[in-house]
């Protein structure tokens, strides 16, 4: 029975390394994840307000969808149903050839489509506390729609959609721990085969706990600081 | 002027044709991609039928589905019964207590519900001979006890603050006016403040539920036959991809049933504060 610091050492005889690399797969993960998940969330809070109905539409039938699947299905039905996909289009043409997807691009695509329609509704509530006349007034100094978005809009809503995405990125962090279940050596996994081989399952899943806790702490420290550089600065009406 | 004579009715002009604006088009590709994706699913669960094998899982569908719902349910009333002290000592003056239950709450909105189930079923069996002498080890040998447990502890964190924020959100006054009437703390409580409180409480109590149904999938992992489950063992036996669109479905149609009760609810408490 070894000790608990050596089991935690870094090295052979300890975990610590093996834990470590779990934890750059994690935040790689969701870093990965979160501007897909942004832009894609954007555009459709885009589409969910515009006039056009079809557009509405099919902008509502996104979020009803991932909103209302469970993270771990829609990651199984990303990996297994993305590599019987593209078995078969490749098959279509080399008949064969056999194809792997990659685990950590499924987990991106999987948890950036879920991300991306709870971010439209923060976008999409966001979007309603800004002014028309702001939309009027870029259109009245001469800037196009898109500049009037970029330029007018944009710096306005993501400072109020800030606290929900600082949220939506916590949950994500979260998130990722489902990944270790399609075989990507996140941090869950590397505790769990840590676990396995020392017959330590507390200490290790204990330890992996503790990591994603530092991991919120650290996020929530960073989202304060961002806040503090763009929330405060209210314009004045 | 015979011409003018002729018009008897002034109609309306016609409306204008809508013309077809970039978000029109983008709109109708979109959409026509959705219907499309429609389409090819209901195509493939055609060609993919199989009375035999519809036949032969549909019990274990059925039987997965009232697991998810029982330990859901399970976990949601334990839950809301354990929120209720933990909600009670955060607002405590007592520095230790709240500190206390900040750290529970944190520690169980901090982490994954994946890890924490981890930490109950597979952490505490290294603590097998001191379960054993305790006579606890029944309980933590058996996933579905574990999963209960970790669950519970998890939704009741969550549902801890949904009702710490909504009993904050009354005003004060109310509570003024509530002594002032001589009701005692408890009796404002439950009549006044609690009434205004749910109002608030029902829509996040209401996503917490539909978490809680979205979350309970990952049992399966630790071998619970849950819905997911039942659907990672008909697929490992069948390599048929028609399983996980079943799964998808039910799951989608409990998730937007619960969703439309819950709306239905909240129109219906809410018609005092309509203007």
């Amino acid at each position: 029975m070894q000790s608990v610091w050596t089991l935690l050492s870094w090295g052979p005889e300890g975990w610590l390394d093996e834990i470590a690399s779990g934890v750059r797969v994690t935040i790689l993960l969701a870093l990965a994840t979160l501007p897909l998940g942004l832009l894609a969330g954007f555009f459709v809070a885009i589409a969910k307000r515009s006039e056009e109905p079809m557009l509405r539409l099919a902008g509502s039938i996104y979020t009803t969808i991932f909103r209302g699947l469970p993270e771990l299905l829609t990651l199984f039905v990303v990996f297994y149903g993305a590599q019987i996909g593209v078995q078969q289009v490749v098959r279509f043409f080399s008949p064969d050839a056999y194809v792997e997807i990659n685990s950590f691009v499924a987990g991106m695509i999987a948890l950036g489509v879920v991300f991306s329609s709870y971010a439209s509704e923060v976008f999409l509530s966001a979007f309603k506390a800004i002014p028309q006349g702001q939309y009027e007034g870029g259109y009245s100094v001469g800037l196009s729609k898109g500049q009037t978005m970029r330029l007018v809009v944009l710096p306005q809503l993501i400072r109020v959609a800030l606290p929900g995405l600082s949220n939506l990125w916590l949950i994500l962090l979260k998130d990722t721990a489902l990944v270790s279940a399609i075989g990507l050596s996140d941090i869950l996994r590397q505790a769990g085969i840590a676990a396995r081989v020392t017959k330590e399952a507390f200490l290790f899943f204990a330890v992996a706990c503790l990591i994603y806790l530092v991991l919120a702490i650290i996020s929530s420290f960073g989202i304060g600081a961002i806040e503090r550089r763009f929330g405060h600065k209210e314009a004045a009406r | 002027m015979s011409e003018v004579a002729t018009v008897t009715t002034v109609e309306k002009p016609p409306a204008p044709p809508r013309p077809w604006t970039g978000e029109r088009i983008a709109g109708a590709v979109l959409l026509g991609l959705w219907v499309l994706c429609g389409v090819g699913l209901a195509a493939y669960l055609l060609a993919a039928w199989n009375p035999e094998l519809f036949e032969k899982y549909l019990p274990y569908y059925l039987s997965g589905l009232v697991v998810t719902l029982t330990l859901v349910g399970i976990s949601i009333v334990l839950g809301a019964l354990l929120s209720v002290p933990v909600a009670w000592m955060r607002l405590s003056k007592n520095r230790l207590v709240a500190g206390f239950a900040y750290g529970y709450v944190y520690f169980f909105r901090g982490t994954p519900l994946l890890a924490q189930t981890f930490l109950i079923y597979y952490g505490l069996g290294s603590f097998r001979p001191e379960l054993q002498a305790l006579g606890l080890w029944t309980f933590f040998r058996e996933a579905w006890y574990c999963a209960i447990l970790a669950f519970t502890l998890n939704t009741a964190a969550y549902q801890a603050e949904i009702l710490r924020g909504a009993i904050a959100s009354v005003p004060r006054g109310q509570w003024e006016a509530g002594s002032a009437l001589g009701l005692s703390k408890l009796q404002t409580l439950w009549k006044i403040v609690l009434p205004q409180a749910l109002i608030v409480a029902l829509r996040p109590y209401g996503n917490e539920i539909i978490l809680m149904i979205k979350g309970s999938a990952i049992v399966a992992i630790i071998t619970v036959y849950d819905l997911m489950g039942e659907t990672r063992r008909a697929y490992s036996r069948t390599f048929d991809f028609q399983t996980y669109i079943w799964a998808a479905m039910i799951y989608l149609t409990i998730v937007e049933l619960l969703r439309n009760v819950v709306d239905w609810i909240e129109r219906r408490i809410t018609v005092h504060l309509k203007r």
